[in-house]
């Protein structure tokens, strides 16, 4: 894929250095939000600047060297951008984690109810009662961003974790990855569901458009599965994401149906609605719970990577609303 | 194993009761439901229904939270 058009000083300084392969100026540059995005989750400079710097570790870009992966000046950069922001987010989830922790019941439990605490967007009942096709389509470019590598970066949590959890992300991520089966790997599902509506499926086409929200969802899980101290995190993260894909997918399916959009569609869905029932009991239940078990310090990360997860997809959820107009 | 949910078959089949929620079963290769259809398992690990609410018998479709929901007196979910 091509590098992404900038949105700003960060963004253009880091498109300028892949180009010239030289990066050493990168090093003076200052991370800060701008007077109308000053919060570095909103700003789309920050995000678009994290976007193409975690694709380094994925597909990386056309004419630009693989070696740049592991660049020290593009690596420095992008910790200056995902410290800030984590703490951002950090002091966002703060009250969810508290109440999390406080709770009753075992790990399972709390983390099943705090997915139930934090208030969604509601895009899926838009999408299946309401939304015109035009809006269902710019719904599927958006989320291609992270559908088109889906699993991708809970795969980087393998080796960093042990045991029981170890095995159970590898059972998730197998059946992600189709269970063996190419056709069946879920990117492709999503591709399918995009070619079938005549909407390019190349990895990274519809990034452009992409909202700074929309790019943050993908830039978290991309912080919380690279960083070995954040794995726990990246855990609650999949596990939120599992739990509340099911009743959604449902949603989105019905309403591929009411537009009469094409079967691949609504297959990719339906293929959701089944395998994330199995994915949340795996993720809560087998991956969380005995990391929390082996290590109960690691409790409250697994509840911030949850609430993280929530907060950021209903950020996103409530810009396409606006977007499209649709009071929430 | 067999219960409400129907049976499942396979070498060496396992299974995990989720509270208030589905079964997971590993190993299976086919399931067969209560009205005695059977079912092909392509999954690794695959979730029968408990709740009897899902509109996917013989899977779970997460019905049950749903359920769970409306017992709490709470709003519909996402």
């Amino acid at each position: 894929m091509r590098v992404p058009r900038e949105r700003g000083p960060l963004s253009r300084a880091i498109t300028a250095a892949l180009r010239s392969g030289s990066t050493a100026a990168l090093d003076e540059l200052a991370v800060r939000g701008t007077p109308d995005a000053p919060e570095l989750a909103e700003n789309d400079d920050v995000q678009i600047s994290l976007w193409i710097l975690y694709q380094l570790h994925y597909d990386g870009f056309d004419g630009v060297a693989a070696e740049a992966e592991w660049d020290p000046s593009l690596i420095g950069l992008r910790q200056r951008m995902e410290r800030p922001l984590l703490e951002e987010l950090r002091r966002a989830c703060a009250p969810y984690v508290e109440k999390a922790m406080a709770a009753d019941g075992d790990l399972s439990a709390r983390l099943f109810e705090l997915v139930e605490q934090v208030p969604g967007a509601p895009l899926a009942q838009h999408l299946q009662r309401h939304a015109t096709r035009n809006q269902f389509l710019d719904f599927l470019r958006q989320k291609s961003v992270y559908h088109l590598m889906e699993s991708d970066p809970q795969s980087f949590a393998l080796p960093r974790l042990r045991g029981r959890a170890k095995v159970a992300l590898a059972e998730l991520q197998y059946d992600e990855f189709g269970a063996g089966r190419p056709e069946r790997l879920h990117q492709r599902l999503f591709a399918d569901a995009l070619e079938a509506c005549e909407v390019d499926a190349c990895p990274g086409e519809h990034v452009e458009e992409a909202a700074a929200t929309t790019l943050l969802v993908v830039n978290v899980m991309s912080a919380l599965a690279l960083n070995r101290a954040l794995v726990p995190a990246a855990m609650g993260h999949l596990a939120a994401f599992e739990a509340t894909s099911s009743e959604p997918s449902r949603r989105i399916a019905a309403g591929a149906g009411r537009l009469g959009l094409p079967a691949a569609v609504a297959a990719y869905y339906d293929e959701h609605v089944e395998a994330d029932a199995v994915h949340e009991q795996l993720a809560v239940r087998e991956i969380c719970a005995p990391l929390v078990a082996a290590d109960p310090a690691c409790e409250p990360e697994v509840f911030f990577g949850a609430a993280a997860y929530l907060h950021t997809e209903a950020s996103a959820g409530h810009d396409l609303l606006t977007r499209w107009g649709v009071a929430a | 194993m067999s219960g409400r949910t129907g049976e499942a078959a396979g070498a060496d089949v396992a299974v995990t009761a989720c509270p208030e929620g589905p079964l997971l079963v590993r190993g299976a290769t086919e399931v067969r439901d209560a009205s005695g259809a059977v079912h092909p398992v392509t999954r690794p690990v695959v979730a029968l229904c408990t709740c009897a609410l899902t509109q996917r018998s013989p899977w779970c479709d997460g019905m049950h939270k749903a359920r769970a929901r409306g017992r709490k007196g709470r709003a519909t979910g996402r």
